[in-house]
């Protein structure tokens, strides 16, 4: 992270006896593509509205660049947005959208038409710029939103949602040319979006957001494989969360022992942790691993025993194509989820009632503390 | 077996066009007898006697009713202006803001459309003989001044009702794009809102225009002898006799009006009859 171009100082906003954002810090550095993840009325949006000027914090600072901005009106800030909606000038020409901006900054006309024509040809809209926005596919509109903000070369490009209008293929495409020309012109992106997918494939630093609050800010990948609570375990992504207490606590190892699993399970963790102290552990689906058992024998378990293995009965297989969701059952009664991927057919096969084992590698618990 | 019809296969159907044909019967018999007999060479105008352009002339001869027709005309197009802003901002004003009185300042927008005439007029009589008495002897266009209010007390609630309505489908999105992209209030009324509005705007003033120039019972109770306009002109032509004179001004009014609601419609331009919503056509 390079030095921080924005900076919220324990911002926090409500709407009457609403919170909506709650003693929020949080810094973005030049040049990121910083992602807000939460689910919908987490106060994400409210955060990006804050930075925009659109609504004004009840508490704390927001500081462009070391300038306290959180007085200063949406025309005065150098940031600029793309709307959900995209909000395109139904009356104007594609050109006269993008110019808007340019022309209420007094730009001249020559370098505003060469900047218009630089933008409509970076967001791949070279030579519809005579167009009405009744003449856009969806797709379309997007980027004449995209090139209207850029054009003005705001410090930091705010995006509400960008992508939730658009069909899933065209969703998919975008994701990758967004990140694209992110790069390409080197601004600073700050993005809004419920979607953990488009979160973990775009920005290069993600905060999860829940209830006004920041649960969590990292890297996609630290998100998704070091998640800080259960809730960011379970937003992001499929999760088996097993509540449990500390056993044993030994140099980086800490031992856990949970109610629904056969052995204490090990996991590596530096947290501060004390006996009796009540954690829990999280395994994706996707760690967990599937073979067959014959009866209660313990050495009919491959590769790994207990600790790192459970026995287990299938209730449900759906198919996926690409992989099978197996929902297990475990002797406690606990039902789990297990993802298992199709290498070839008999891999598909899964009968309700089969007793199976559930393995897992060393590093693939997780612990959570909250 | 047929195909069953579309929606526009129904016109085939007999009822269905004879319903239109009556229809149409209905709606432009009249006007266009009207027309045809202001060409008739018969003082008494009942029976088609040829064709002639006499009364035309005589028309544009009487001077009488030409100072009525101008009357009109000006009393027209200085109230549709003044009820146009007034009603704009009145709309603007119930729209954008939330103040003490609001629902009443609603529910009394609504009255001169509901309340009936004959009761505004009287209403009108009262208030320019009681509380503020006109000089209808003033010099022209001033002794129109008493008719002038009263046409834009009831056609500005009307500009408001159908302004307001166009402003109801306004994206607040597209005033937050403008001042994020660096625009002031005044920027965003000139170059976003007003756009929006236009649709509104254009149809309110023809409203306003068309209902002032016909008006009959508010006007009647609100002129002087000096200060008559044009329908109460030909309701005093006709208490005598329906000449083809009548006829003549008549279709001289109708040309004038027809005139400038497709030039109205010419303004408004190809772009803005159809303003697509937001969300709409987002599928490529």
């Amino acid at each position: 992270m390079n030095g921080p171009i924005i900076r919220f100082e324990g911002v926090g906003k409500a709407f009457g006896r609403t919170v909506a954002v709650d003693d929020v810090t949080l810094e973005v550095g030049e040049g990121e593509f910083f992602c807000l993840l939460g689910p919908s009325g987490c106060g994400k949006t409210t955060l990006l509205r804050m930075l925009a000027g659109f609504e004004t914090p009840t508490s704390g600072r927001i500081l462009i660049d070391d300038a306290d901005v959180s007085l200063t009106p949406p025309n005065k800030r150098p940031v600029n947005m793309v709307f959900q909606s995209y909000a395109i000038f139904p009356h104007m020409s594609v050109a006269e959208n993008v110019a808007f901006g340019l022309r209420i900054d007094r730009v001249s006309a020559p370098e505003r038409r060469r900047r218009v024509e630089e933008a409509l040809a970076l967001v791949k809209l070279e030579g519809l710029g005579g167009r009405r926005p009744d003449q856009l596919s969806g797709g379309q509109r997007q980027r004449v939103a995209l090139a209207r903000a850029l054009v003005k070369r705001p410090r930091v490009l705010l995006l509400d949602e960008p992508l939730s209008a658009l069909d899933a293929k065209l969703r998919e495409a975008m994701r990758a040319e967004l990140a694209q020309l992110q790069a390409s012109v080197g601004i600073t992106f700050l993005m809004v979006t419920h979607d953990q997918e488009e979160a973990l494939a775009m920005a290069s630093r993600c905060a999860v957001m829940d209830e006004g609050r920041l649960e969590q800010v990292a890297p996609p990948a630290d998100i998704y494989e070091r998640p800080a609570s259960r809730f960011v375990a379970d937003f992001i992504g499929q999760v088996n969360l097993f509540e449990g207490v500390v056993v044993e606590t030994q140099g980086g190892r800490i031992r856990v022992q949970s109610a629904d699993l056969p052995a204490p399970v090990d996991v590596s963790s530096e947290a501060e942790v004390h006996t009796d102290q009540t954690v829990w552990i999280a395994l994706r689906p996707e760690v967990i691993e599937l073979w067959p058992r014959d009866g209660d024998d313990e050495a009919s378990a491959p590769r790994a025993a207990p600790p790192r293995a459970a026995p287990a009965v299938v209730r449900r297989a759906t198919y996926l194509g690409m992989a099978s969701v197996v929902e297990v059952e475990l002797p406690s009664g606990r039902l789990i989820r297990a993802q298992h991927p199709n290498r070839g057919r008999r891999d598909t096969d899964f009968r309700p009632d089969e007793p199976i084992w559930l393995t897992w590698e060393p590093g693939a618990p997780c612990l959570l503390l909250r | 077996m047929r195909a069953p019809p579309g929606p526009l296969d129904y016109l085939r159907r007999w009822p269905l066009r004879a319903w239109l044909a009556a229809t149409a019967v209905f709606l432009y018999a009249p006007l266009i007898t009207l027309m045809a007999f202001s060409f008739n060479d018969s003082k008494r105008n009942i029976v088609w006697r040829g064709f002639t352009l006499k009364y035309y002339a005589l028309t544009f001869a009487d001077a009488d009713l030409i100072q009525a027709f101008v009357n009109s005309l000006t009393i027209a197009l200085v109230s549709t202006v003044v009820s146009l802003v007034l009603g704009a901002m009145t709309a603007l004003l119930l729209w954008r803001f939330r103040f003490p009185g609001k629902p009443a300042l609603e529910g009394a927008l609504g009255l001169p459309i509901v309340v009936p005439e004959i009761c505004m007029g009287v209403a009108m009589l009262v208030f320019f003989t009681e509380v503020l008495p006109w000089p209808t002897e003033a010099p022209w266009p001033l002794n129109l001044g008493s008719i002038i209010i009263s046409h834009i007390s009831f056609s500005f609630s009307f500009v408001a009702v159908v302004v307001r309505g166009r402003l109801a489908s306004f994206d607040r999105s597209l005033e937050e794009a403008a001042r994020d992209l660096g625009a002031g209030e005044w920027r965003i009324f000139r170059e976003v809102l007003v756009p929006h509005m236009q649709p509104g705007l254009i149809a309110g003033a023809l409203l306003a225009f068309t209902l002032s120039l016909d008006d009959f019972v508010i006007t009647f109770f609100t002129s002087g002898p000096d200060t008559t306009t044009f329908p109460i002109k030909v309701y005093s032509m006709v208490r005598f006799s329906v000449t083809p004179e009548v006829n003549a001004a008549s279709t001289l009014l109708i040309v004038i009006t027809v005139a400038l609601t497709a030039l109205a419609l010419w303004l408004q331009g190809p772009g803005v009859t159809q303003t697509p919503q937001a969300g709409e056509g987002l599928l490529p």
